[in-house]
């Protein structure tokens, strides 16, 4: 009895240890100050070779420029290369690169755009409000020439999904092209800042906004709508670049005249033919709150007059409201530019399971695909995939992991179909666990850089899962259509940012940095063999794009996840920008103040970005870096 | 053993009485009438420098003290969409419910006051979405979200992906009023 009775003493102390222990675990878990965080990112793998110079992949000659020194669209070019042939910053000067100027946009929400310059002037956008500033290159410090303040509905931020961010305007013909996030288009002059024509094209009572950056095209600005958590109906517009005229509308979902479906249409994969299948891929009118909004990148090919966007994620996220293949969410359409006309579709996620939208660039390239020269387009999907694609019909050459991915087991490339994983399916009544990727995906909206000279893009994306819960949707007009609860986690190896530095030739990662951080802002390769991109927590790196090594890094005040961009200045001399502002989906918890203790707070992500508030704080500001004179 | 002395007896009797009164109590709150003076305002909470409203509606206490009308304003608050925009407290595209800052104010009337008039960064109103009832109990879930009602009528914990820490062990927090100027300032 007395043995009996120690033992089990014995235990009880025993559990009251290894809960203090664990108890002392999670205190030790608290924040240590942000100067006492590392600097340095977590790791570097280098995995392959670099591409020889035959295997390498180029740009495609027609949407590629000549590098004058300028950036005239948030892509760099139309083929989307965010590359600059600038080369005075090279991998042996550019740790003595040094903040030249900066400038405070007196914003302080998540700012994801990309400044332009053009002549001798900067051009920026700012989140909601959407001031637009114009700095004059010439002189010192960098004067204001003009500022626009485009005065949008203060009621757009309550149905802004993912932080009220803008992702930067366009330049052509003397004129700024850029949206709002309450709907709508906007051209100024870009000597004098004034409006030249204003359109409304979206309605924020039915939780229609605008954050995408416009891409004008033979005289047209392209513009897609954002919505897809509230049940709006996708589309992307093209607008007479002169007047502001509405040229055409094509939907995302609906009947094929709608779609601007018409006898040109010739999709790869028998599953895309057939007539009206943006009604018939739903339940009854499913359609018309179908999402599949066009709020990413656009490529173009002069040469082709064709147009390559993605769609986004069918509504609501719930699967179990909208039996059907959900077509044409989740998918990249190519396009006539002068017609709207669709040629070819292809769905990366048909009946899409965890708002997998189909919005990530396409890069436009030119490689050698089984001993043929294919016209090609490039593009990480937030599948984790990546997709070589024949950008002329549309099929799928390859589709290679990049990302960690358990929620399907690849695609097939003779149906073009993902091969889901059944398991991880959501199901009403049920939480299913660890499902990797998460709904912001293998990789989101922030834009990866190709460099000709590697042959290497440059990937910065995410390394998250999830826990995933569905119930049913309410539609209340001007309200999320959701229908999903989820909590995300770091991924495999405990990190939640990567840089990928794929080979499209060889299909496979050269080097990969590992980032502490979910990597949010876009990348920037250079002519002199640099990388650029920025952290959560405000370091702007430059590291070598062939191996991967940081060269150079500077804090900013705020996270960053902007789009660098380089140019050369009118002294001559080569300059790298990037605006900071932590924010967007990944960075709202900072942003909008979200609270820590709901792991579902911004649809989930907060889960995975408790310690941000620790390690940044919110603000907006340009930040310009040069070499010393 | 001797007789109990009526002292006794009667200590055994109110306390025996004390224990009844959580199961004597209507389980669903005594009935309330359906329309109130309080429940819009007349005047907003936004307005700068104004006051905010701060008359008391007799029927505020009924709802937030009733562990029913917090569980059905749980309800609502998924089915009416207001956890697409406040998930389960911390927030999204619109403002976390758990923390210490009220914009518009914190009390039971500001809430509903807020829900029924909508907000202008983009609060939408819900008059005639739904009925004053149905305010009453969202705005008294949107106070457990806090902590702010009685212990024992907090709601425990959920089974989902939320599985926030229950209120039942959150410590109440402060009610901040940050967008509004309150009583007292706008007296001083």
């Amino acid at each position: 009895m007395a043995s009996r009775r120690q033992i089990l003493l014995a235990s009880l102390v025993a559990l009251l240890v290894a809960a203090a222990a664990i108890g002392a675990l999670f205190l030790s878990r608290s924040e240590p100050p942000p100067d006492e965080r590392p600097s340095a990112p977590l790791g570097r793998e280098v995995l392959a070779p670099l591409p020889q110079p035959e295997a390498r992949s180029v740009v495609a000659p027609a949407a590629a420029r000549t590098e004058d020194g300028q950036w005239t669209m948030a892509g760099g070019d139309y083929a989307s290369t965010r590359y600059s042939g600038l080369d005075q910053i090279n991998v042996s000067n550019a740790r003595r690169l040094q903040l030249v100027f900066s400038f405070p946009t007196g914003v302080s929400r998540g700012h994801e755009a990309a400044p332009l310059v053009v002549g001798s002037t900067m051009y920026i956008v700012t989140p909601f409000p959407n001031y637009v500033y114009a700095l004059d290159l010439t002189r010192p410090q960098n004067p204001l020439k003009w500022v626009f303040r485009p005065q949008p509905r203060q009621a757009a931020q309550g149905v802004a999904c993912c932080d009220v961010v803008n992702r930067g305007a366009a330049y052509a013909d003397g004129r700024i092209f850029f949206n709002t996030l309450d709907g709508q288009t906007i051209a100024l002059d870009a000597e004098t800042g004034r409006q030249m024509w204003r359109t409304q094209l979206g309605n924020i009572n039915i939780g229609e906004t605008i954050t995408m950056a416009p891409l004008v095209a033979e005289g047209r600005v392209l513009v897609g709508n954002s919505g897809g958590e509230f049940g709006v109906r996708g589309w992307l517009a093209a607008l007479d670049a002169a007047t502001g005229a509405v040229a055409w509308r094509a939907y995302s979902t609906g009947p094929d005249a709608d779609v601007l479906i018409g006898p040109n249409f010739r999709p790869f994969y028998p599953q895309e033919r057939g007539r009206d299948l943006g009604v018939h891929s739903w339940h009854p009118e499913g359609w018309r709150l179908g999402g599949g909004n066009a709020w990413g990148w656009i490529s173009y090919d002069p040469e082709t007059h064709l147009i390559f966007y993605g769609t986004g994620n069918p509504g609501p996220w719930n699967p179990e409201q909208r039996p059907g293949d959900n077509k044409w969410t989740a998918g990249l359409f190519a396009r006539d530019v002068r017609t709207g006309e669709a040629r070819w579709f292809y769905q990366s996620s048909p009946h899409d399971l965890f708002d997998h939208d189909d919005i990530n660039e396409s890069i436009l390239l030119d490689m050698p695909v089984g001993g043929r020269r294919r016209q090609v387009l490039v593009r990480p999907g937030r599948t984790g995939y990546m997709y070589v694609m024949d950008r002329n019909t549309g099929e799928v050459l390859s589709a290679d992991p990049f990302a960690h991915i358990n929620s399907l087991r690849g695609v097939d490339l003779h149906t073009g179909r993902p091969i889901p994983v059944p398991e991880k399916a959501p199901r009403s009544g049920r939480v299913i666990r660890n499902i990797c990727p998460a709904s912001p995906g293998g990789k989101d909206w922030n834009p990866s850089a190709f460099s000709p000279r590697t042959g290497l893009l440059y990937v910065p994306h995410i390394n998250l899962c999830m826990d995933h819960g569905v119930s049913e949707a309410n539609y209340i007009a001007g309200t999320p259509y959701i229908g999903a609860e989820s909590r995300m986690f770091a991924g495999p190896g405990g990190h939640r940012g990567v840089l990928t530095a794929w080979d499209p030739v060889g299909r496979r990662p050269v080097w990969r940095i590992r980032e502490d951080l979910p990597l949010w802002s876009g990348a920037l390769a250079t002519g002199g063999d640099l990388v650029f991109y920025g952290t959560m927590d405000g370091w702007f790196r430059a590291v070598d794009a062939r191996s991967g090594e940081v060269v150079w890094q500077f804090r900013t005040e705020s996270g960053i996840i902007g789009q660098p961009v380089s140019y050369r200045g009118p002294d001559g001399r080569q300059y790298i920008a990037i605006l900071s502002g932590v924010g967007g989906w990944a960075g709202a918890i900072v942003s909008n103040a979200l609270h820590p203790a709901d792991p579902t707070a911004g649809l989930g992500f907060v889960n995975a970005t408790r310690d941000l508030p620790g390690r940044t704080r919110a603000g907006g500001r340009l930040y310009v870096f040069a070499l010393p004179r | 053993m001797s007789s109990p002395s009526p002292a006794r007896a009667a200590i055994v009797l109110l306390l025996a009485l004390g224990g009844c009164d959580r199961e004597s109590r209507e389980p669903r709150g005594r009935p309330l009438p359906e329309t109130g003076p309080q429940i819009a305002p007349q005047r907003t909470a936004m307005m700068n420098g104004v006051p905010v409203p701060t008359t008391e509606d007799p029927r505020a206490d009924d709802y937030e003290g009733n562990a029913y009308h917090v569980a059905q304003g749980y309800r609502y608050f998924a089915w009416m969409n207001c956890s697409g925009c406040h998930a389960n407290g911390g927030g999204g595209m619109g403002p976390p419910l758990m923390d210490d800052e009220w914009r518009y104010g914190g009390s039971m009337e500001q809430i509903a006051a807020t829900i029924i008039q909508g907000r202008p960064n983009g609060m939408p109103s819900y008059r005639g979405r739904v009925t004053e009832q149905q305010v009453w109990q969202l705005a008294a879930f949107v106070r457990s979200l806090s902590a702010q009602n009685r212990q024992d009528v907090l709601p425990g914990r959920t089974d989902a992906p939320r599985n926030t820490e229950p209120q039942t062990l959150q410590e109440p927090q402060p009610v901040v009023e940050t967008g509004v100027a309150n009583d007292s300032a706008s007296q001083e």
